[in-house]
This record gives C-alpha cells, sequence and structure tokens, in this order.
C-alpha cells in the first residue's frame, strides 16, 4: 500500500519540497485525483528505491504553485495536470496555458468528475461507451 | 541572431510525433521546447470506466513497444491492493518475457539510431537481428508485441520445455549474430563520430531533472528498479549496467550491455523456472492506494492505483519513462548542433505512445 509521508499546505509547500530534494531526492511524478469538492495532489520523490510521497489537498478554484521554479522535472507534470484537470499552476517554468496536450478544440479538463465537464460532456449510450457527437452547430464560418 | 526552428511533428528520423521548437544560433541549439499532443488517447480516463479485469488489457495498448511491462506493473499494482500473491513459476515467467521485451525494445532503439546517423545497413541488420527475439515471443505466446500472457494473480500463458529450447536456440542466434552489430556499434569510427561526445547531461544534472533509465544509467548514476528485486529478479543476480560520459555513445553502450544482460537472464530463468500454478484464484475488488515501479527498457514507469471497492477504478495513474526524459532531453540538446538533433532525441529512445498514453 501507498504511504503518506507528509501532507502539504500551500504555504510549506515550496519549502518541505525545496527540503526533500536537498536530502538528494529524484522527482518522479505528481498525481491528481478529482474527490469531488477537492483534489489530492500527490508529489511522488525517490531516494534509494524508496517512494516518498507528499499530500496536498487543494480545494477546487484554487490555484496550484508551481514547483518547476525548484524542480524543473515537474514542469511537463504540472503543464499536464493544467489540461487534464483544469487546474491552475502559478510561476510555471514553460507555460502552455492549459493546451500541453489538449488541441484547441478539445473537451476542457477530461479528467475532471464534474457532470457536464470534460469527457462526460460527450454523449454516451449510457453502458459508458462514447457516442458519435452531436454536429456542430455552424458558425456561418463558409459563407 | 536567433532564429526558431519547428522539428517535426513529423520528420523522417522519428517513428512517432513529437515536435522540438528549436531556438538557434545559426546551427547551435540554444534552447528546446516539446510540443506534444498528437497522440494523446485518454487512456487513465478509460481505464476508470472499464472494470479493473479489462483494464489488463487496455493498460498493454498503452505501448506497442514494452506492453508487456506495463500490463505487469499494472498487475502487480493490483495485486498489492488485493494482497495476492504471485507462484513462483508465474514470477519466473515475468521475467522471461519482460526481458525479451526489453531486448526486442533495445535493439529496435538501436536500429532507429542507426538510421538517424545514416548507418543504413547497421539499422537493416539490427532489425534483422530483431526477428529472433519476435520469433521467441510469438512462439511462447502466439503473438510478437501484444504477449496478453500477464494477468492479475500471475500469468496467462506457461512456456512448455519445447518451447524453452526454441527460445535459447533464439538466443544463441542472436548471441552469434549481435556480436558483429555490437562490435560497430561500440568500435565503428563513423558510429563513435556521431555520438561520442554528443548530447552530454552529467550524472548530477541527469538525476536533479529526473532522469532513468539508461539516460540516468548513461551518466553514470547506478539505478534500476529491477534491483528491489520485482518478479524473480531478487533471485538472479542483477546488477544494473552503467556508463559515466553522459553522451548518445554512453546511453547506446547501456542498451547494447543490457541486451546481453537480458539474454543471460532469460536464459537464467528458465534454467531455474519451478514446477507449480501459473496463477492464484482472486475474489472480491481492489480498495485502497498502491503505487509500484518497474524497470521498463527506458526506464522507470511508476504506477499509481486508487481502489474504492468496486470493480472500477478511482485512478488510475501512469508515469512513463520517456515522459521523465523530457526535461533531461532539453538540457542534451542545449549547444548540439543541428544534424545532432535527431541523434539525441533517439538515444533517450523516445516513445511517445507511451507519453501521452
Amino acid at each position: 500500500m501507498m504511504q503518506i509521508n507528509e501532507t502539504l499546505t500551500l504555504e510549506n509547500q515550496l519549502e518541505k519540497i525545496g527540503s526533500l530534494l536537498l536530502l538528494g531526492h529524484r522527482f518522479v511524478t505528481m498525481t491528481v485525483v478529482d474527490k469531488g469538492e477537492e483534489f489530492d495532489i500527490f508529489y511522488h520523490f525517490d531516494l534509494d528505491y524508496k517512494l516518498t510521497t507528499f499530500q496536498l489537498v487543494l480545494p477546487k478554484g484554487a490555484e496550484l504553485p508551481s514547483i518547476s521554479g525548484i524542480c524543473f522535472a515537474a514542469v511537463i507534470v504540472e503543464n499536464e495536470i493544467q489540461d487534464l484537470f483544469g487546474i491552475t499552476v502559478s510561476n510555471l517554468a514553460i507555460d502552455y496555458e492549459k493546451h500541453f496536450l489538449l488541441a484547441e478544440d478539445a473537451p476542457a479538463q477530461p479528467f475532471c468528475r464534474v457532470p457536464g465537464v470534460g469527457i462526460t460532456a460527450v454523449a454516451t449510450d449510457g453502458k459508458g461507451n462514447m457516442t458519435a457527437p452531436a454536429p456542430a452547430v455552424s458558425n456561418g464560418g463558409d459563407k | 541572431m536567433s532564429m526558431l526552428v519547428p522539428f517535426g511533428p513529423q520528420h523522417p528520423v522519428l517513428p512517432e510525433p513529437l515536435q522540438l521548437r528549436l531556438e538557434l544560433n545559426d546551427e547551435k541549439v540554444v534552447s528546446a521546447v516539446p510540443v506534444v499532443g498528437y497522440v494523446h488517447r485518454g487512456l487513465e480516463k478509460l481505464a476508470e470506466q472499464k472494470d479493473f479485469i479489462q483494464d489488463t488489457f487496455l493498460i498493454e495498448r498503452v505501448c506497442g513497444i514494452c506492453s508487456f511491462m506495463h500490463s505487469m506493473a499494472y498487475s502487480m499494482g493490483i495485486e498489492e491492493l488485493m494482497g495476492i500473491q504471485v507462484p513462483d513459476r508465474a514470477r519466473y515467467l515475468r521475467v522471461v518475457w519482460a526481458e525479451l521485451h526489453r531486448m526486442h525494445s533495445h535493439l529496435l532503439a538501436l536500429g532507429l539510431l542507426a538510421d538517424a546517423f545514416g548507418f543504413e545497413n547497421l539499422f537493416y541488420t539490427i532489425w534483422k537481428i530483431r526477428e529472433e527475439i519476435m520469433d521467441a515471443m510469438e512462439c511462447t505466446t502466439g503473438a510478437r508485441v501484444m504477449l496478453g500472457s500477464c494477468c492479475i494473480g500471475g500469468v496467462r500463458k506457461d512456456i512448455s520445455a519445447e518451447q524453452a529450447k526454441f527460445v535459447l536456440e533464439k538466443l544463441n542466434n542472436f548471441e552469434k549474430m549481435f556480436k558483429r552489430s555490437s562490435e560497430v556499434l561500440m568500435g565503428d569510427y563513423s558510429v563513435k563520430e556521431r555520438l561520442v561526445g554528443v548530447g552530454v547531461i552529467d550524472g548530477k544534472k541527469a538525476y536533479e531533472l529526473g532522469a532513468v533509465g539508461p539516460s540516468l544509467r548513461g551518466s553514470g548514476i547506478a539505478k534500476d528498479h529491477r534491483m528491489t528485486g520485482y518478479a524473480a529478479y531478487g533471485e538472479l543476480g542483477f546488477e544494473p549496467v552503467v556508463e559515466k560520459d553522459g553522451d548518445c555513445y554512453a546511453r547506446t553502450m547501456v542498451r547494447v550491455r543490457e541486451l546481453y544482460q537480458s539474454m543471460t537472464l532469460v536464459r537464467e530463468a528458465l534454467a531455474k523456472l519451478p514446477e507449480g500454478e501459473l496463477k492464484t484464484p482472486f475474489k472480491g475488488n481492489p480498495s485502497g492506494e498502491a503505487a509500484v515501479r518497474v524497470e521498463q527498457p527506458r526506464g522507470e514507469v511508476l504506477y499509481y492505483l486508487r481502489g474504492n471497492g468496486t470493480d472500477k477504478l478511482d485512478r488510475l495513474r501512469i508515469r512513463t519513462p520517456t515522459f521523465a526524459n523530457i526535461a533531461p532531453l532539453l538540457t542534451m540538446l542545449v549547444g548540439c548542433n543541428l544534424p545532432d538533433v535527431a541523434v539525441i532525441i533517439l538515444s533517450i529512445d523516445p516513445c511517445i505512445s507511451c507519453t501521452e498514453r
């Protein structure tokens, strides 16, 4: 079972992660879990094959401070989180503005569990299988 | 005066779509920014909508090269959540198929690298040798890439004595055939001209940037998750392959040496293959959280699973090795010449399907 080593707050997040990196931990990745009202943000690090996981509970709508300033390895996954969960990550070293993985016309926040948002906005047949999307309404651009 | 050059997404040496926006000063790369998203499939989300047994097959399709290791890592995660003990025979069989996958993946990567630096004959030869490994996988599972042989609780297929003999014959053929190619890779003047001193990253920097697999071991850091002894690695006398120079040549040499190491591991696993069951039956649904890591050909993969006691997972997260190697790649590219960009990209053996999932 995965062990949570420490719970972070928005105030001490950078300090705690910075201290861990100074101890020689390697950044592995971040994981986001949508819990409905809030997100679980997990920061995974490795030292000598031992996984250390920090947890940060982020209310929906709150901004997540980027750790890419102290750990550039996180910049890719933080951009992915912006795309897939719609979380705004502040002070990113490289900011793709929520279009790192997703195209301009892709559903926003596709990994969120909000009815009518992201992938749940796409029509399904009631068994969880996606059906063909409704035809787009013409905006008159062909005239 | 600098200029921006889009490298990819369609490029003759890139097997999958990836764009790098290169800032160039004359022929020198000043900076590189990756642009991805061409093959994003949302597999993590799809996995939440299938049941956890179906996910074993879905997960294999994350990658067309190291598919077995994806299904193995996922199965290990579910086994951890449900407290399932995998039978000894299955643990050894997992090593056999995982190492065969590593061999075909490394041969594929070395062939593509040879193609990237213009050594067409070497590319053809290495891919011809790869067919020996593909034959071994096809004989034992009926499939060349998507083996479908790993399942939760063990393995779905067995390797008979005749099949084991065939695999060993194929490994002997591989050893004879690859000897000449590895001599060329290790010692040929033109190969060294294109690889030595190109795309250098030192061990400290590679570690800080989260590099994994041959991209980290090629910079002198002996990190290989097989050292933790998962499956049957703990019983097979395994030591990581390390090179210290941190350039494209060092990363290539790690793969060349790992091919011989994988061959030894397969032989040893088949020789020690214990009798017994192939899988442990189980009932119920997974609950709780697990984070499992496995060493794939390109490096460590992490699977995070959260079960809720139903047949569907709350969350499945996959961090693939190429995803971790993108940040180090951006550092390797700075200061290189434009013609070396393709070689440096292929020296990390990128898998974009894995990266985007």
